[in-house]
């Protein structure tokens, strides 16, 4: 197990190294930092001893191991259009994107899951393919399309939520939480439901599948002969065994929600982590760039890390070969 | 209901507005992106310079006519004695926030911290020699020459407190390179009308009158400032009353806001214009099909003048909002005049004739460079013209890419053909010939992306700067633009028109930099 671990977490690291490598090659092609830093009036020469100060005259190799070095130290420098610390930025701007990724994460599973156990047990029923018509419009649909079209429907038409922002916050520690105050949590509703539509679908697509083989089953052809009502065979036994692969899946689209939350984040004007990072890009703040990536790739290694623990944990096969190989 | 109080609202706004300033009043206003830094002289950027302007004041202003307006400085001049020094009378009674008085002292301070690198405001100030306080309301400019447009530099030069800055060790600009954060990013103390009460970069910034400010208390008492990125969730924010301002409003959506009930919009030409530029010095084009230089060719030039159509591309493209021109320069800036305004209706045949005269039959391709993040609809207005080239058998190659990506091909020299907008600050034509068309040395011509060189000209540019004889100068930048036009350095589409859109019963005029001051909105 130990050995196990310590091999997942150098492997972790690489693709960490690889990331930060790939992440800072790309920003060479997103343009020059300078003329977006300073006015139109400064000069070329003046211009060119900036970026000399900045170091973005050195070879690649030579700023991107300077980098690091920082990084490892724990420097991630200071952003270039808002000269605030790039880690207090980030650490500032995280919450709000968690918390939009928790609830739209949370709202995708309860709902996904509720909707494809209504659908695989009503087959044939016109809600359950009212539902199933209208679920392709979660997958079909860009993001950035349903965010406008909620907007307009909910803010402008109806005005019930408001279109952008976050609302009141409430300060814990550094923690900035929007779900303490009324306008906190109804300014969540609408990049919640933008967010989690597609991870939505896909759930309730999966568990309408596997729950419909899962029926097929014999054990539920078993627990049918013993006279169990149906919402025993459907709950305690048919549900139960679909979960562990919606599960599974749930836990590696968060990282995913987080990623994908830049868009969501756009619209909404929440201000996240995405939402910075798209400023970034248009400033070419590439301090902010390179640790958000980094960030991203943290997020997705460590899910993937625990998902690669647990399976270990679960199945003993893994182990079964593991402790075979010595011999 | 919520439409209902919203109305219910309105009216009582429009009620409690006639006893005035006594009213609490709160505005909130949005626009496409936040200030990059509370930090007075750090960054010389539109944006950060119209939020600064609210907590910090200049020496003086810039009205929405364009003229200057008293502000810090009571009176300013050249001194009798020495056409080189520049002195400011500085209004007496002025406090920071904190409770410290003005004195020249102050002034002498920032305009040093502005003239020092990193500040990014550094560039206007370079021929300032020495600061000095002659008495506490009196401070004298010495600068290397005679400088009779100095004064236009320091609109966007902000005063701030000597002791404060020395106390929070930011007596210099935030410097990027020394990977530190100023105390002046965020936190403030200027004379300004509005004190700052608290702020969360790109969320929200709030802002309160400042009630021992000099000048007579604004309508507006507290500002609630929110960047909106996205342009429809901007438009929609102020449709569904969540906002009272929208200042950057999106060229397709001015017609629609204007229709509706319980908005209105406001227009006004904004201090940029809009043109296409050419290598016409090079021997040869990197990007051409032919051997030799088709734009060094006038017949070229004037061919594609021809066959641009403004009318057409302030229509299509525009959606009519756009102030069509053929002078490089705004309208309210110094040496424009009628004629350089005029454009002449496009004629395909006379182009084409002139392009064989050229010696192309055939045409010849060339790319073009087009920002697609910068101008409004600036990617759009590229297309259009790609399309009217075709006419005369010019096959443009359309490369758009990010701002990031764009100016750096200027300034490298990267360019044969491209899009430039270009505003004014100073209202004067001098700062157009400096940067656009004067030989690129030293300080001059940084964006000339034409290669041009005049040597000539360039004696006259260099002289426009010492003159002191307003008369003689302005028939000075007359003969330079008669030559400018003439060489047609500059096809120019047009000029920008801004547009605010806020809610009925509130008043604010279009400002000719985009720089809206809140202290001159009233109510009905």
């Amino acid at each position: 197990m130990l050995a196990y671990t310590i091999r997942r977490l150098l492997q972790s690291l690489i693709v960490m190294l690889v990331v930060a490598l790939v992440a800072f090659s790309l920003f060479r092609f997103v343009g020059d930092p300078i003329s977006s830093m300073v006015g139109q009036e400064t000069t070329l020469a003046e211009r060119e001893a900036m970026r000399d100060a900045l170091g973005l005259n050195q070879p690649f190799p030579v700023q991107f191991f300077s980098y690091m070095g920082r990084v490892l130290q724990g420097d991630f420098g200071i952003s270039y259009r808002l000269q605030q610390p790039v880690m207090e930025l980030i650490l500032s701007r995280l919450p709000a994107t968690l918390e939009l990724a928790l609830i739209s994460g949370f709202f995708a599973f309860v709902i996904g899951v509720s909707f494809g156990v209504y659908t695989a047990l009503n087959r044939r029923g016109w809600l359950a393919n009212a539902i199933m018509t209208t679920s392709l419009i979660g997958v079909s649909l860009p993001t950035f399309l349903i965010g406008v079209l909620l907007i307009w429907v909910f803010a402008v038409e109806f005005q019930v939520l408001p279109s952008f922002g976050r609302g009141d916050t409430v300060d814990i520690g550094w923690w900035r939480t929007g779900l303490l105050t009324p306008s906190g949590r109804v300014s969540l509703i609408l990049p919640a439901i933008t967010l989690g539509l597609y991870q939505l679908t896909l759930i309730m697509r999966l568990v309408r599948a596997e729950m419909l083989e899962v029926l097929r089953t014999d054990y539920i052809k078993f627990a049918r002969a013993r006279g169990l009502s149906n919402r025993a065979v459907h709950f305690g036994h048919a549900l139960k065994n679909t979960l562990v692969p919606v599960i599974t899946i749930t836990g590696l689209q968060f990282g995913s929600i987080i990623a994908f939350s830049i868009i969501t984040e756009t619209v909404f004007q929440w201000p996240g982590v995405g939402a910075l990072f798209i400023n970034s890009v248009r400033f070419v703040d590439v301090p902010v760039m390179a640790a958000y990536l980094m960030l991203i790739a943290l997020v997705f290694v460590v899910i993937n890390l625990i998902v690669d623990l647990l399976y270990y944990a679960v199945d003993p096969r893994l182990r079964v070969e593991s402790g075979g190989a010595k011999h | 209901m919520r439409k209902f109080l919203i109305t219910a609202s309105v009216l009582a706004l429009a009620a409690g507005a006639l006893p005035a300033s006594a009213e609490a009043e709160t505005l909130r206003w949005a626009r496409v992106g936040d200030a990059l830094t509370l930090d007075p002289h750090s960054q010389n950027e539109g944006p950060t310079h119209t939020l600064n302007h609210h907590i910090y004041e200049t020496l003086v202003g810039r009205a929405v006519d364009g003229s200057l307006t008293p502000r810090l400085a009571t009176e300013w001049g050249i001194t009798e004695d020495d056409d080189t020094v520049w002195e400011f009378k500085i209004r007496e009674g002025v406090t920071f926030h904190d409770g410290q008085e003005l004195t020249a002292e102050d002034v002498v301070f920032s305009l040093d911290r502005a003239r020092t690198p990193p500040s990014g405001m550094a560039a206007l100030h370079a021929a300032v020699e020495e600061v000095t306080a002659v008495d506490d309301y009196t401070v004298h400019v010495k600068l290397s020459g005679p400088a009779p447009l100095y004064v236009q530099n320091l609109t966007n030069t902000f005063i701030m407190s000597k002791e404060w800055a020395e106390e929070n060790d930011t007596t210099t600009a935030p410097n990027f390179a020394a990977g530190e954060e100023s105390y002046s990013v965020r936190n403030t103390n200027g004379t300004g009308p509005y004190r700052l009460v608290s702020r969360d970069p790109e969320v929200r910034t709030v802002l309160e009158a400042f009630e021992g400010h000099w000048d007579e208390a604004p309508a507006v008492t507290e500002i609630i400032y929110t960047p909106i990125a996205e342009a429809a969730t901007r438009v929609a924010a102020l449709l569904s009353g969540e906002v009272d301002i929208v200042q950057d409003v999106p060229v397709q959506d001015i017609a629609r806001l204007e229709g509706t009930d319980g908005i209105s919009v406001v227009r006004g030409p904004e201090n940029r214009n809009i043109f296409f530029s050419y290598d016409m010095t090079s021997e040869t084009l990197a990007s051409a099909n032919v051997d030799d230089n088709p734009f060094a060719k006038p017949e070229v030039r004037e061919a594609m003048a021809l066959a641009v159509d403004r009318d057409a591309i302030r229509q299509v493209v525009m959606r009519g909002e756009s102030d069509p021109s053929a002078a490089p320069l705004p309208p309210f800036v110094n040496g424009w005049t009628e004629e350089m305004h005029a454009y002449d209706a496009p004629d395909i045949e006379r182009a084409i004739e002139l392009m064989n005269e050229a010696g192309y039959e055939d045409g010849f391709s060339v790319d073009l460079h087009c920002p697609n993040d910068r101008y409004l609809n600036d990617e759009a207005i590229c297309q259009a013209l790609v399309g009217m080239l075709g006419r005369i058998n010019m096959n443009v190659n359309l490369v758009s890419q990010s701002r990031s990506l764009h100016f750096p091909l200027i300034e490298n020299w990267e360019t044969d053909f491209y899009l430039l907008g270009w505003g004014v600050p100073t209202f004067d034509s001098q700062y157009v010939f400096d940067f656009l068309v004067h030989t690129r040395e030293g300080s001059y011509g940084a964006f000339n992306g034409t290669r041009y060189s005049n040597e000539e000209l360039d004696g006259k540019i260099e002289q426009l700067a010492t003159m002191t004889d307003l008369e003689a100068r302005d028939a000075l930048i007359a003969e330079i633009w008669e030559e400018v036009m003439e060489d047609r350095i500059f096809l120019n589409i047009h000029n920008q028109v801004l547009a605010y859109a806020m809610r009925d019963g509130i008043n604010l005029e279009v400002h000719p930099e985009n720089q809206p001051r809140m202290t001159t909105v009233t109510f009905d």
